[in-house]
């Protein structure tokens, strides 16, 4: 299940449905991603007073939903929950949630990693930060496309 | 016609979310596009130069919502974006 929103969520309501969608899973694996204090260089350092995330319509639900029909191929997933936030967001706010249930904790661990290594890489998501008198757009990191070699190497 | 989306760093460095563009008949490819874009508009060529056919480019392009480089041949009605890497997650 795959929801773009404005709106927080609940991680304790999020784990209760998909504990309940996932019938005899022996293990639930979610990870929950926050705002930074602090993105980019030091010229910005502590600066941040907001981030707002920017989205493609249309293609990010494609997207979202291509990783997670990947990740169901190589692992053997009871349910899988993926929420990306968009719009104006602050400090520690919650930005995104991937949470997969599977009967063994591997196969858990292992997909919930992969949906946020490929989110991050190929879902059409942009950050712009916002501090006092200025604002910027978040650049892309290597490391993100280098936590995706490991998934195509094995 | 051609369906032209911008986002994010682009959209902004282009003044420019959205366009509709009859696909002129010697534009075969995304490069041919970005070739009569940046003709078209010659500001745009600070942004869509160094691009390249890197996957590393600044600027990345989708066709009907999936990314391609810019050999990838057009057809009339086709969905283009341009934007940056993306920063998700």
């Amino acid at each position: 299940m795959i929801s773009i929103q404005n709106e927080d969520f609940s991680l304790a309501d999020e784990y209760a449905a998909i504990r309940t969608r996932a019938g005899d899973a022996g293990a639930i694996v979610s990870f929950t991603g926050l705002v930074r204090e602090i993105y980019g260089d030091a010229s910005t350092a502590g600066a941040v007073q907001s981030l707002t995330l920017e989205h493609y319509p249309g293609m990010t639900e494609k997207c979202l939903k291509d990783i997670q029909l990947k990740a169901e191929d190589r692992w053997p997933l009871l349910a899988t929950r993926i929420i990306h936030r968009v719009g104006e967001l602050y400090s520690h706010d919650q930005i995104v949630l991937v949470a997969t249930a599977s009967a063994h904790r591997n196969a858990a661990f292992e997909s919930a990693e992969f949906i946020m290594d490929y989110l991050k890489s190929e879902a059409p998501f942009w950050k712009k930060q916002k501090s006092a008198n200025l604002s910027s757009w978040i650049e892309a990191r290597d490391t993100d496309k280098t936590a995706l070699d490991r998934w195509q190497k094995s | 016609m051609l369906n032209i989306q911008y986002f994010a760093s682009i959209r902004e460095a282009l003044n420019r979310s959205e366009e509709e563009l009859e696909l002129p008949r010697d534009v075969k490819s995304v490069q041919a596009l970005i070739d009569h874009l940046v003709h078209a508009n010659p500001h745009f060529e600070a942004v869509f130069i160094g691009g390249g056919d890197s996957k590393n480019g600044r600027v990345l392009v989708a066709v009907n919502q999936t990314i391609v480089d810019r050999k990838h041949l057009l057809s009339q009605n086709d969905e283009v974006a341009f934007f940056p890497p993306m920063t998700g997650g």
